[in-house]
Formats: C-alpha cells, structure tokens, sequence
C-alpha cells in the first residue's frame, strides 16, 4: 500500500545545515584524513590572515600540529589580530553559515562563512572533543570558550567558559582542535600550503612546529597590500533569484533607487533606462515587484549599456611584494613578476598578477595556483590557470620544452576579485571563463618574455665560454710542439696564444658578471 | 733527404707562430683531398690533385682539435727524423695519444683521426710518408720470376714456399732494387685465396709471370712497387679481380691512382695497366653456370653508377660492362670458375684471356 501524503509528511522536516554537513563532508573539502587535516589548517590561516589584514596588522601566526594518537592530532592555531569580542565567539564557531563575509563584496579569503565551524564541527564529528577558542582584543582580558555545535539545531554549545586577565600583552585569537586526520608532507600537503602562502603573503610571518619539526616562513616585505574596498554587486551578470532577494531586503522605496544605491556604477539615466525598456514604473515600490516584473528587468538589464565597475576594491600583491615572496622561500637565480590591469568577467572585477621564479633552489617545474593569496592545491587539472600554462609553448621562452616537464621553473599564478568563480564548493579550482584565461595567458607571456631574455643571454655567456675553454685546453700541448719544431721559446709561445684568445673573445666571466640581469624589471 | 724534411717542418711551424705573436689566427693551408679537388690527366691517364687549397684554422671551432692533433703529428715526425728511426704510423698514434691536461679529453681517440693528418701533411709538404720515416703494416705478396735486392739482402722470389714475399711498405730505390728480372709480365690478383691457389699451381713458372696480391684495396707498397715493375722493368701489368663495382674500382685506383692520394698518383698509379677479369660478360663466353652469380644489392647498384660518371670509367668498354652489369643484374667472384674445376682459372681461363688479349682498358 502507498504512503499518503500525509504520512510522507511525518517524515519530511527541515535539514538542517550542520546535518547536511555530516553528510555531505567531501563537498567542503573532508573527503579523507589527509586532506581533513589540510582544509582545517587552511580554514585557521585563512581566517587569522583576513582578521590581521582587516586590523591593518603586519600577520604574526604560529601553527602546531601534534600527534596525540594514531591518526589524532591536536592542532593549535595563534594570530596576532585584533581578537574577536566576547558576544561573538560562540556565534561565530559554533553555527555554521554565520560570518560578515558572504553579504558584502569585498576581496577576501574566506567566501562562504560556512569555514572555521566546519573545524569546529568536523572535531566533534571524529574526536567528540570541543574547540577551545581564545581570544584578548586588547582590553586585559583573555576570553576562554570551550565548545561544541548542536547539529539538530545548528546552534553554539558552550561546555566551558571563563575570562581571565591577559599579562603577557597578547592580542589576538587562539584556537584548539582534537581531530581524526593523517599527516603527510607531499606536494598537496600542510607544509606545501604553508609554503605557497608564505610566498603569497610575504607580509606575514609563519611559524610551523610539524609532527617532523619546525619550519619558519620569515616575512620578506613590511607593509601590507593597500586595503580592498567592498562594493555593491554590479548588474551585469545579476540573476533573478538574487535580484529579486535583494529587492525585497532593500531600504529604497522606489524601484529607481533600488538600482542606484544597492548596485554598483548606476545612475540615474542607467536605472530609468532599465525601467523604461521592462516597461515598469520606476516609481514602483521594490516590494510590490512580480515574478513577471523581475523577468522584465532582467531582459532589460541586457540591453542596457553599462559601466564597468570600480577597480578600486581588488588589491594585488604588486610586483615587489610578487618577487620578494618568490625571492626568500624558493632562492631562485632569476625572478620577476607582472601584474595585469584590472578587468571584468560576468560584472566582476578580477585582477592577474604572475611571478616566475627559474634556477637556483628550484629544480623542477611547478605551477603555483592562488585565489586572493589563498593556495588552491587540488584539482588542478580543471583549473583555468592550468589550463592557460599548458596552452604557452613554452619553448618560445627559450625553455627546454614545450611543457616545461624539463625545466627548473617555479609559475605563481594569483587572481584577485571580489568574486572569485570556482568549480565547486570545496574552492580548489578557478572556472575557466575566456575573460580570465586570455589574462592569465597575456601575464604568462609577459612575464616569459623577461625569463626568455635572461635565458639566451645566458645561453649566449655559457657557448662563448665554453668556445673559450675548448681553445684555451689545447695551448699546452701546441705550445710545447710549436717551440719544439720552431725552435722559439715555450713560454713566449703559450703566453702569446692565451693573449691571442683574450683578444678574439674578450675576457667572457668579467663580461658575465657586469652583464647579471636585474631581478625588478 | 730527413734534412730537407725537418727544414720544411721548421718553416711551417715558424709561420705558425709568427701568425700567433702577431694575434692573428693561426692557420695551415692544406690541399683538398677529396672528389672535388681531383681532375683525371687524359696524358698520363692519371688522377691529378688540384690546385685549391684549405685552411684549417686554430679560432675555427670545427677545425681546433684538428689543428692541434696537426701540430702535434709534425713535432712527432720531427722527433723521428732527429732520432734517425723509421716507425709505424700506430706507434706514431701510441706516440702521441694521451690525455689533454685538465680534460678527460684524448689528444686521439683512434688510429683513424692520426692517419689522415700524415695524409695531410705528405701532401701539404709535397713528400711521401716514407720521407717523413713512417711505415704502415706490409699487406701485399709476391711470387715468380724476379730477384728482390732489400738493402742488400738478395730474395729469390722463386724460391718463396707457399707464403710468397710480403712488400713492405717502404718501396723505394734507397731500399728495394730488382736484379735477375726473367718474368714477362706481372699478374696482380685483388684476393689472396685465389693468389695462393695460382701459387700452388705454380703459375707463374708455367706462365713466366709475377704474381701479386694486394689482399683487398692494395696498399701504397703494393702499388708503388707495381708502378716500378711497369716503368723499370716494362713489365705489362694485368689484374684481376671480382666481376662487381668495388672489385673494378680496385683495379682503377692500381691504374689511376685515388681520390685520396692523388697528389702521390705519378709514383703510385701504373696507366699501363689491363684489366683481365672477370667480367659479367665471361658468364656466357666461359660457360660459367649461372647459379654461381650473386644478385646485386641496391649499394652495389648505386656504386655502378658512381663508377659510370668517373672520367676514368668513360672508355666504351668499361661503360659497356657496367651498363651489362646493371642490366643483368648479377655479380660475379674469382672464385666462381672454381665451379668449372678448381684448376679451372689457372689451367684454363687466365691463359685463353692472355693470349686472346681479351682486356678491358
């Protein structure tokens, strides 16, 4: 016999977000225990780096990893941000989808919100142990919480909290986890991370006490990269879902307004273009709108001209910063980098800068992908910044081979923007939009073409010294069966044919080193 | 002789190194020593060197190994001529092997890199190897009818066994005279098998000849000594070797000279010479059973052709010959009349061919 509605209806009932996490826990990157461990690592430094960035304070973050069983590791995390005020501490670790992020369009780290009570959950999940979280924001006092999530209800459990007086002039954000995970050291590993951010972030300075010791990433430039500013969402590319989500939480009264304040480079001819081509009253109240009314709109949105949005809230690295971060953690003989202008996919403004790093410690070729100075380690066949290294033929840089699978050659690939289109929830890979492919192309290229030049100057240096060794090996023995046959002195005969060398191809390693090509272009 | 020698080398070191304290690129000009550089004299129907002339320069980075393995083979000449010995050119590349200071490099990797720079140096200084008191291994042997004087000690080429004399390498009148010279001719057999079978069979008693071979490509001794049989003596020289391109072009460069040597062609080409056999043409004169021939390779059938061009293969004869060769498109050893009876090339063929004068030119 078939259920009836009414029956079905007994089992139907709201699902909860952090139960949807328990299911679902390879979309947000928990696939397995090695990665586990990376995406917690990532979730902590992403978020202390946004605080410390946010406060305007140069990043001084220290990381644990410890074994406390097999295959359960207690991680330690500590920034010296501004600390997070007391009311906000268990909102913020222990309910999912709660942050400042995901509402406001501004060049961050973190997007979803959904990151650091991920951590906090997926402890709980595996070890059943609480997060502890710490935190001074400077007024005398430590705040100690020790928490877990209400799965059902996706709510903060305090099990523990207690505030004590802060003597050691610590300001910042302390965090604790007990967690099931594996620690590896691979190429898509925690310290791999951490390497990639240090380059990505050379303002900040990282300390790594690893299950295998401690690496330090040193900060390599003392300032931060200008502060992005957030901005309202651009028409172009605005979906009826969220158009019509917006309209409804809008503060303006009139359909016109709406479009002037609550989105980017409209004005007043824009928006009453709009409304005149979806034949609607500009007048209209925003609420009042009908499913029809948005279809209108979002057609005429289409035709409209519109202005590209302000560049002013995406904020690169720059080239210094690029070179320097490429400079102290990979020790190459060559680097430089390129930073594109601004452009736009979809209505977002998105930004490409490059870093080559070549010879020296490097010995293998490697692309390093980044997202606002965040490291994307996985799935990087799908990713629009591989896809552009492998469309290059590299040999045209005077490269050993086309695919570089031949050379020593470090790739630093960053794009910044407010928006960031990844492939998929977990954020590993960007999408691959013509927009964002031909600028990463175009930074490549322009960045290969210093490498190339440096590269045949140097194939050039080492044929002409290898020319001048060749006739500079034979002049003992000539010199010896010349002054035998001729008769003439020995020595004056060596000492004329080394002179006569000099002279023909000049004193090569003096040229060599007046020659060395500058690292800042 | 070694004294005009070791003034050649002195002058040419000299220049050397005048060029060297005067910065400029030190160079040795040496005559081309390939197809390019030959002409065929139709007078003295000999392989002629040209006139052109390389240089083989030290700042050249194709030429500086070369350069210096030049200099050091004249100093090692120079070193012999003072001591007053004569060696072989191995020893002279033993002599000279060794590797270069601060290198893992060799001054000579193989006998081949040392033994056409004597090459070289015979022809840039207009003089024979043996002048600059080079010997190379003996290859060639005689038997029949001639009295050998080497330095003095007297060698009765009739009385030589079965082994037969071996010709040095150094041929000329200071060492080796001929005395008591009763054979009519001379005989020059391209392969030694089919010499010692002539041998045994004492053919050159019976015939009243000499017989030579040269083993394959005849050495310079070989030749040169044929070249003084012919001019000396007036001995008419006959050869003959397998009916196929590499067997004709050994008889040429006995007649000739080489491409390789040209500038030694007048002392060790003999134009007189006549070529007895075989032919592909005698298949059928001869009654020679065809399934004793060899089809040609594609190589053989390219050298066919190379040899057709030469102006030495012009004669009608020869032409006639190749051109049936290809057509036909066999080849054909000495060592097939064997399948007509082993004495069969001794007894029956070598003798109707001379006294039928059935030569080639």
């Amino acid at each position: 016999m078939c259920a009836n509605a009414e029956e079905m209806a007994q089992f139907q009932k709201e699902i909860s977000i952090s139960e949807f996490f328990e299911k679902n826990r390879h979309l947000l990157g928990y696939d397995n225990k090695i990665k586990a461990l990376l995406t917690i690592v990532k979730e902590a430094v992403d978020n202390a780096l946004d605080a410390c960035e946010e406060a305007r304070i140069l990043p001084d973050i220290y990381l644990q990893i410890k074994q406390v069983d097999e295959e359960k590791y207690e991680i330690i995390i500590q920034d010296n941000g501004p600390g997070i005020v007391e009311k906000q501490i268990p909102k913020i670790f222990g309910k999912l989808l709660y942050g400042s992020k995901f509402h406001r369009h501004r060049q961050s780290r973190g997007q979803q919100g959904i990151g650091i009570s991920g951590v906090v959950l997926y402890a709980q999940l595996t070890t059943g142990m609480p997060t502890v979280i710490e935190s001074a924001i400077g007024d005398g006092n430590i705040h100690n919480y020790k928490l877990r999530i209400e799965v059902g209800r996706n709510e903060p459990k305090i099990v523990e909290k207690s505030t004590n007086p802060e003597t050691e002039g610590w300001r910042g954000t302390r965090l604790r986890f007990v967690v099931e995970a594996v620690y590896r050291e691979h190429k898509q590993s925690v310290l791999e991370y951490l390497r990639q951010t240090a380059i990505a972030n050379p303002f900040a300075n990282i300390t790594f006490d690893s299950p295998n010791g401690r690496n330090e990433f040193k900060r390599g430039i003392d300032f931060l990269p200008k502060e992005p500013k957030a901005i309202q969402p651009h028409l172009e590319g605005v979906e009826i879902g969220i158009l019509s989500r917006m309209a409804h939480q809008t503060v303006a009264r009139t359909v016109e307004n709406f479009f002037i304040e609550d989105f980017t480079r409209v004005g007043k001819v824009t928006a009453g273009d709009i409304c005149s081509k979806a034949g609607v009253d500009p007048k209209t109240k925003p609420k009042s709108l009908t499913h029809e009314d948005f279809e209108k709109l979002i057609k005429a949105i289409k035709k409209v001209k519109l202005i590209n949005p302000p560049m002013d809230c995406l904020s690169p690295l720059g080239t210094e910063a690029v070179i320097s971060g490429l400079k102290k953690e990979l020790d190459p003989i060559w680097v430089d980098a390129v930073v594109r202008s601004p452009s736009v996919y979809r209505g977002w403004p998105f930004q490409i800068e490059v870093g080559i790093a070549y010879g020296g410690s490097v010995k293998e070729s490697k692309v390093m992908r980044l997202a606002n100075r965040v490291p994307l380690l996985y799935m990087a066949g799908d990713c629009a910044i591989t896809k552009s290294v492998n469309q290059i033929d590299w040999k045209n840089y005077k490269l050993s081979s086309k695919d570089l699978s031949e050379d020593p050659i470090s790739i630093f690939v960053h794009m910044v923007s407010v928006w960031v289109p990844f492939t998929s929830e977990s954020k590993e890979a960007v999408a691959s939009y013509p927009e964002i492919i031909k600028e990463i192309k175009l930074a490549l290229q322009e960045c290969a073409r210093k490498l190339g030049l440096f590269l045949s100057g140097q194939i050039k240096a080492r044929e002409v010294h290898e020319r001048k060794k060749t006739l500079e090996k034979y002049v003992d023995d000539i010199a010896t069966a010349l002054s035998n046959l001729s008769g003439e002195e020995r020595a004056k005969i060596e000492k004329a044919m080394m002179e006569m060398i000099k002279w023909r191809w000049g004193d090569i390693d003096e040229q060599r080193d007046g020659k060395e090509p500058k690292e800042d272009g | 002789m070694s004294k005009e020698m070791e003034k050649n080398l002195r002058k040419m070191a000299k220049e050397i190194v005048e060029q060297i304290y005067a910065k400029k690129n030190p160079s040795i000009e040496l005559p081309v020593r390939t197809l390019s550089n030959v002409y065929f004299d139709e007078d003295e129907k000999l392989i002629k060197m040209g006139d052109r002339t390389s240089s083989r320069t030290y700042m050249n980075m194709s030429h500086t190994k070369k350069f210096m393995q030049t200099i050091l083979v004249a100093n090692e000449c120079k070193k012999i001529i003072d001591q007053g010995v004569t060696t072989s050119v191995r020893d002279l590349y033993y002599a000279l092997k060794h590797t270069i200071k601060g290198t893992h490099e060799n001054t000579f990797d193989e006998q081949s890199e040392s033994d056409p720079i004597i090459e070289d140096l015979e022809a840039t200084l207009n003089t024979l190897r043996e002048e600059l008191n080079l010997k190379t291994d003996r290859k060639g042997y005689l038997a029949g009818g001639i009295m050998i004087n080497d330095s003095g000690d007297l060698i009765n080429c009739r009385k030589m066994g079965s082994s037969g004399w071996a010709i040095p390498s150094n041929v000329e009148p200071e060492v080796i005279n001929f005395e008591d010279v009763s054979a009519d001719y001379v005989l020059v057999i391209e392969k030694d098998a089919v010499w010692q079978r002539l041998n045994e069979d004492k053919f050159w008693r019976d015939h009243n000849c000499i017989i030579i071979t040269g083993k394959g490509q005849a050495a310079r001794g070989t030749r040169r000594l044929i070249n003084r049989l012919n001019t000396e003596q007036k001995l008419p020289v006959y050869v003959i070797a397998d009916a196929d391109p590499w067997g004709y072009y050994i008889y040429s460069v006995i007649k000739q000279g080489s491409i390789n040597l040209s500038f030694l062609s007048d002392r060790l080409g003999t134009p007189g010479a006549k070529f007895l056999g075989l032919t592909t043409q005698d298949l059928t004169e001869f009654d020679i059973p065809r399934t004793v021939s060899i089809k040609l390779t594609k190589e053989d059938q390219k050298r066919i052709n190379e040899l057709m061009k030469y102006v030495w293969f012009k004669p009608k004869e020869w032409q006639k010959e190749l051109e049936h060769m290809l057509k036909s498109d066999f080849k054909l050893e000495l060592e097939a009349l064997s399948a007509k009876g082993i004495k069969y090339i001794s007894k029956e063929y070598l003798p109707k061919k001379i006294e039928e004068k059935k030569f080639l030119p």
